[in-house]
């Protein structure tokens, strides 16, 4: 029996930790000097393909477009227990819309076989939470997301999908199907340092040609401003160290008659 | 091109959502503005058509199964919606169905997609749309002239006192062969065990995000929960750790709570946890990014180290 083939399609995306500068034109945030990570809901749909493979045998495949330090995040998936690391690589600049990733990985897709597709639910850049709905939509395979389980069966997964309140949903979906990750069972696995450079000397990425090439902004869409949202109504801030800042909140709170002074 | 705007009914144990009533008050405006029909798209539960006097026409699927919420059920319904009414605006809310339905019906309708949109207008005849990017670090401001648009938009910051109005929109039956043969199949729904909390109930809250970085560490913040007397709640890293049980959570996909005082610590103010506190009637947030977020909706704010602030808390409040 051939195993099933899982593709996790992983991205970078700018760490928010770090302050968000905009470009010169004001039309985008400037990369330049962005720290970029792997987007951290890729990782909750790595770690769910990579307990399917433990549980009933699969074989894994991370893909990604070449992004800023897009070989360490798939370096670190091989280490982690995935078979196989594939760079789309030619495909635009360094970064990609949704709407285009979701084109052109589609169409990479097209030329595979594969049994489940698992992305993360969403990633903080343009297009949150699109990619597994129009992957889906342009391969014409069906989908889920926001998905908090998967039990594979044959020729079928039954997923659960959270709605809103904590209450679920489950549905028996057949395969080739496409899913974006929202929790896997258990938290992402730890991939030691040494076993990312012993992925890294074992050179195991695969560069391939991107099936196109970047075309632009989605037609019928036009970027006025970008900003950070206004600072009217922002908090009033507390001044002062830790003992000085829980006075004055326990002072807020009396003020509201919530505790007693 | 057809004028009509279809907003998609969302509904959980026989009950519309909130954001269902403010996108269709949205939608009853856009409608208007550009002389098109609102159209309700309401799958399972068709007795829930009443409540949808906002809208013109609801177009309708009757069907314990879809009751349930199928993705693909849904989707196929609501491409025969949109096809055959001559929509040029779909408004679904930013939840699982938005997700699953907003980005693949604008694949396979060939519209414009817009997601975590937080206001919508009418400019004419074209749509100016501001969306959250960067997890609400930075707005967009758009302009759309797409013919075809599928908008997500973010729950609970439109009225949704405007999309609920009596009226009689006619009841138009979707031919159930739209269905034709799927390929998945509904199994089950699960309400969660409450676990004896509820801490919608609470009249405070104090809430752990990310920045609690460990299990252990929440002693400090269950110390000040204590001494208020209240419950510890968080938003979704926590919850996804394992560090607290599912019904602390609060946010789009836990609960939406309105205490008297919210209490947040580490938490960075994700378009996702903001849905589901921002309306508490006073909030204060302890967070070290000066640009968190999470200031945007707060009253009072500090960037001491929460390490430092719950002790002192803890002491003050107890006893």
């Amino acid at each position: 029996m051939i195993a099933m083939r899982i593709v996790v399609p992983v991205k970078q995306v700018p760490d928010l930790v770090e302050e968000l500068e905009l470009n010169s034109e004001g039309s985008d945030i400037d990369r330049e000097f962005v720290k970029f990570v792997a987007n951290e809901w890729d990782e909750q749909a790595l770690e769910e393909a990579l307990l399917i493979k433990e549980a009933v045998g699969a074989q894994v495949s991370v893909v990604a477009f070449d992004e800023p330090d897009v070989d360490q995040t798939l370096y670190t998936a091989l280490a982690r227990g995935a078979d196989e690391a594939v760079k789309l690589t030619g495909a635009g600049d360094g970064w990609l819309s949704t709407a285009e990733r979701s084109r052109l990985l589609a169409q990479w897709l097209s030329g595979q076989s594969y049994d489940m597709v698992i992305t993360g639910v969403q990633a903080s850049d343009d297009l949150d939470g699109q990619l597994a709905g129009t992957l889906g939509g342009l391969l014409g395979v069906p989908h889920a997301s926001v998905v908090v389980g998967v039990e594979p069966g044959s020729g079928s997964v039954t997923v659960t999908q959270e709605l809103a309140g904590g209450t679920v949903v489950r549905t028996e979906i057949a395969t080739p199907c496409v899913l974006g990750m929202q929790t896997a069972r258990q938290a992402p696995r730890y991939a030691p340092i040494s076993r990312i450079r012993q992925a890294m000397s074992a050179g195991g990425l695969e560069s391939v040609e991107a099936p196109g090439e970047a075309t632009g902004p989605t037609d019928g869409i036009e970027l006025l401003r970008l900003y950070p949202p206004e600072k009217a109504g922002r908090a009033e801030m507390i001044s002062g160290d830790a003992p000085a800042v829980a006075e004055r909140i326990v002072e807020i709170l009396a003020s509201k008659g919530l505790v007693k002074l | 091109m057809g004028n009509d705007v279809v907003v998609v009914v969302e509904h959980d144990g026989g009950v519309v959502s909130d954001t269902t009533f403010e996108l269709l008050g949205k939608g009853r405006e856009l409608a208007d503005a550009w002389g098109g029909r609102l159209v309700a798209a309401l799958f399972g539960e068709p007795e829930l058509a009443g409540e949808l006097g906002a809208a013109d026409v609801v177009r309708f699927a009757a069907g314990a199964e879809l009751g349930g919420y199928c993705p693909e059920a849904w989707e196929a319904l609501l491409l025969n919606v949109v096809e055959s009414v001559g929509a040029r605006l779909v408004l679904i809310g930013t939840s699982t169905v938005g997700m699953d339905l907003g980005s693949s019906l604008a694949a396979r309708w060939h519209a414009a997609p817009l997601s975590y949109v937080v206001a919508l207008r009418a400019d004419g005849d074209q749509l100016l749309a501001t969306s959250q990017i960067y997890a609400g670090k930075l707005l967009a401001d758009l302009r759309v002239t797409a013919p075809r648009v599928v908008v997500t938009h973010i729950g609970g910051l439109l009225p949704s006192d405007a999309g609920r109005r009596a009226g009689s929109p006619a009841r138009e039956e979707i031919d159930p062969g739209v269905l034709g043969s799927l390929k998945s199949a509904f199994k089950e729904r699960r309400v969660p065990d409450g676990g004896g909390v509820d801490i919608t109930a609470a009249p405070m809250l104090v809430s752990v995000g990310r920045g609690i970085a460990g299990q252990d560490n929440l002693e400090l913040a269950q110390e000040v929960a204590d001494a208020l007397g209240v419950p510890l709640s968080a938003s979704r890293p926590v919850i996804d750790q394992g560090w607290l049980p599912k019904p602390h959570q609060v946010g789009k996909s836990g609960k939406k709570v309105k205490p008297k005082a919210y209490l947040a610590f580490g938490i960075s103010g994700a378009p996702e946890h903001l849905e589901g506190m921002r309306n508490s009637e006073l909030i204060i947030a302890c967070n070290t990014d000066p640009s968190a977020p999470i200031f945007d909706v707060a009253h009072y704010g500090t960037t001491v180290d929460l390490f430092d602030l719950l002790p002192e808390l803890a002491e003050r409040l107890g006893d």
